[in-house]
């Protein structure tokens, strides 16, 4: 259908993965008292934005064959 | 529960990305088949993806927990019985006639094998079931924002709405389904780190089993009745689900779940817009694999919910008016113990998207249904491509203002709704007796069809007004002949009358058929099973083989009803 859907996914996450990494960087600890004092911004940021890049990845690499 | 920018931030990046999906489509849409099939050029993977989400509604997600709290483990029947089977069955059987007719719409399916009535009857009813659904899930998702971040009613239902309008309106089905790959992404990494937290807080599973014992123990079940599936099944007395072994696989598993999966277009649309016929039979099969997977996403923050009730600083949830737990709000509990700002906005993301996606799916039916089987068959047939292109489009307007309609029905008239409902169900509970028949037994005739379906309906109807469930009133939920039968649950009454539905409509069928004249073989090539060729073309790559797939999916869904069982 001319456009690849991995392309949209891959920049959603990947902005989202982006988002969430920084602010768990930048965010006060206290905030993750409810998630059991896990910084869980930060380390799913990192999951999502592996997510977006490989997405991202998979679509460069189908549209440059 | 409070959203903050970052939460907001991410909403509005989701919401970008939607809107830039529906503009880059825009271009690519200029036939009819462009905006109601894709064009038949969507990949297996994608097609896949859009019918497993296509039925992943914020209803249905919010739903699941809520079933999840209020009958345990059990809830996974919906999955493992009653999805798996029938999805595994209409990619393997069916989709081959969906797909090879070139029909381009289920109720077209039904044209093709049988006759115009026949059809008629279906788009009808199909037609208003997509809209009033999509508004009772609309009324749903506006409720459920009200509550959880005190959004005005009215706010969400124009804003939602609108932004389906404008990705369907300008993308058509692509759209539709292009969101829904992304609300399955959404859904995975949206709840995900939820039941990672509530496992850990809960003492892993083990610490789940020991919460979930105590529960059952306290509501007068044996200590697993909520973390198995079919241990205690031989009475339905014994079950939170209130229905015993028979229920459920003949019920649910047999007529409720083939009826759904194998004849709703809102589904069958997604596998029929797929780019060969190979890529149509693989899609349902592996939306299959997620949907094994997916009792760990939706049902499971559920039990943490109800489990964590019985923990010191647990989880309590607020009472309904008739005294019984709010189990709806299991997952928005959830939300709000254990995902801090950030993570939050991508947990409603995820549950916005599935509210979208849902109504999008709606909406894409819905269309199609109106424009090709009542608008062109009856209304105007004939016109060129352009003009069905723009009552697909005008459609889309006026069936997304059309849900909001029943969306305000559903707020004011709470009862007319489940009473619609009701009547639907009667309608559809017959359904796949009539679709099993045409195509697998080609002495079926259009008017043993239509006769059928019609006095299967009725025969719905009658079990429904004769029967009652345990401790119900007399009326919506039944008995309101006379009662010759009460049910343990409302639950065993609804898979008891889909069972007569679809027995009594195949009897009919069959008894019709043979005393009305049947149509040549000829004319039945590609639409019934055995006069079709099955020369099918080989798939991408071997592991996507259907014939491969499909007892796998079946002996995984197989082993996990054996390892909970």
């Amino acid at each position: 259908m001319g456009l690849d859907i991995r392309l949209p996914i891959g920049v959603l996450f990947t902005a989202l993965g982006f988002v969430l990494l920084v602010y768990g960087a930048i965010s006060d600890p206290s905030i993750y008292a409810r998630s059991l004092g896990i910084n869980v911004n930060l380390a799913w940021g990192c999951v999502l934005l592996v997510f977006g890049i490989a997405m991202l990845l998979a679509s460069r690499r189908r549209s440059v064959k | 529960m409070t959203l903050t920018i970052v939460d907001g931030l991410i909403i509005g990046l989701y919401l970008l990305v939607v809107i830039a999906i529906g503009v880059a489509l825009r271009q690519r849409t200029r036939t009819s088949e462009d905006f109601f099939l894709s064009g038949r050029s969507i990949p297996a993977w994608v097609a896949g993806l859009a019918f497993m989400s296509a039925n992943m509604g914020a209803q249905e997600v919010v739903g699941m927990a809520a079933s999840g709290a209020k009958y345990g483990l059990a809830t996974s029947h919906f999955y493992w019985v009653g999805a798996i089977p029938a999805m595994v069955f209409l990619g393997l059987f069916m989709m081959p006639l969906y797909y090879g007719s070139r029909a381009r719409s289920v109720p077209e399916y039904l044209k093709l094998r049988f006759d115009e009535k026949t059809r008629l009857l279906n788009a009808a009813t199909f037609a208003f079931m997509t809209v009033i659904s999509s508004g009772i899930s609309m009324y749903a998702m506006g409720l459920l924002l009200n509550l959880l971040l005190g959004w005005p009613f009215d706010l969400s239902i124009w804003l939602w709405a609108g932004i389906v309008l404008i990705y369907v309106f300008m993308g058509g089905l692509t759209s539709g389904i292009y969101n829904e790959v992304l609300q399955f992404f959404l859904i995975v990494f949206g709840f995900a780190p939820l039941v990672i937290l509530g496992l850990i807080d809960i003492g892993g599973w083990p610490g789940l089993m020991a919460s979930l014992a105590d529960v059952s123990l306290q509501r007068g079940y044996p200590a697993d009745a909520l973390s198995t599936v079919w241990r205690h099944t031989g009475s339905a007395a014994d079950n939170p689900l209130g229905v015993g072994w028979f229920g459920i696989s003949m019920g649910l598993g047999f007529v409720l779940s083939f009826g759904y999966w194998c004849t709703d277009f809102l589904l069958v649309q997604r596998a029929m817009a797929a780019d060969s016929l190979s890529a149509a039979r693989q899609a349902p099969i592996i939306a299959a694999i997620p949907k094994l997977l997916f009792p760990a996403l939706v049902i499971l923050p559920g039990m943490i919910a109800i489990g964590l009730t019985h923990r010191a600083g647990g989880i309590s949830f607020p009472l309904k008016p008739d005294g019984s737990l709010n189990y709806d709000l299991a997952m928005p509990l959830m939300l709000a113990r254990y995902l801090p700002t950030g993570l939050l906005g991508l947990g409603i993301t995820a549950l916005m998207a599935s509210f979208m996606s849902g109504m999008a799916g709606n909406v894409t039916a819905f269309n199609t249904v109106w424009t090709y089987d009542l608008y062109q068959a009856h209304i105007r047939p004939n016109a060129s491509d352009r003009h069905y292109l723009n009552i697909g489009r005008i459609a889309t307007v006026a069936g997304v203002l059309l849900s909001i309609a029943a969306a305000y029905l559903a707020a004011r008239f709470n009862n007319i709704m489940d009473l619609l409902q009701l009547v639907f169900a009667f309608v559809n509970a017959p359904l796949f007796a009539t679709f099993l028949l045409g195509m697998f037994w080609k002495r079926t005739t259009g008017h043993g069809a239509f006769v059928g379906l019609l006095t299967g309906t009725v025969g719905a109807a009658l079990h429904h007004g004769l029967t009652i469930p345990q401790h119900a009133i007399p009326g919506i939920k039944g008995g309101w002949l006379f009662i010759v039968h009460t049910y343990p649950s409302e639950m065993a009454q609804n898979f008891s009358t889909a069972i007569v539905a679809w027995t009594t409509c195949l009897l009919v069928t069959v008894a019709v058929s043979l005393m009305t004249r049947p149509r040549p073989d000829e004319q039945l090539r590609g639409l019934v099973y055995s006069l079709t060729e099955k020369g099918y073309e080989k798939p991408a790559s071997w592991y996507l083989n259907p014939t491969l797939l499909a007892p796998l999916v079946l002996g995984a869904a197989f082993a996990l009803n054996i390892v909970f069982w």
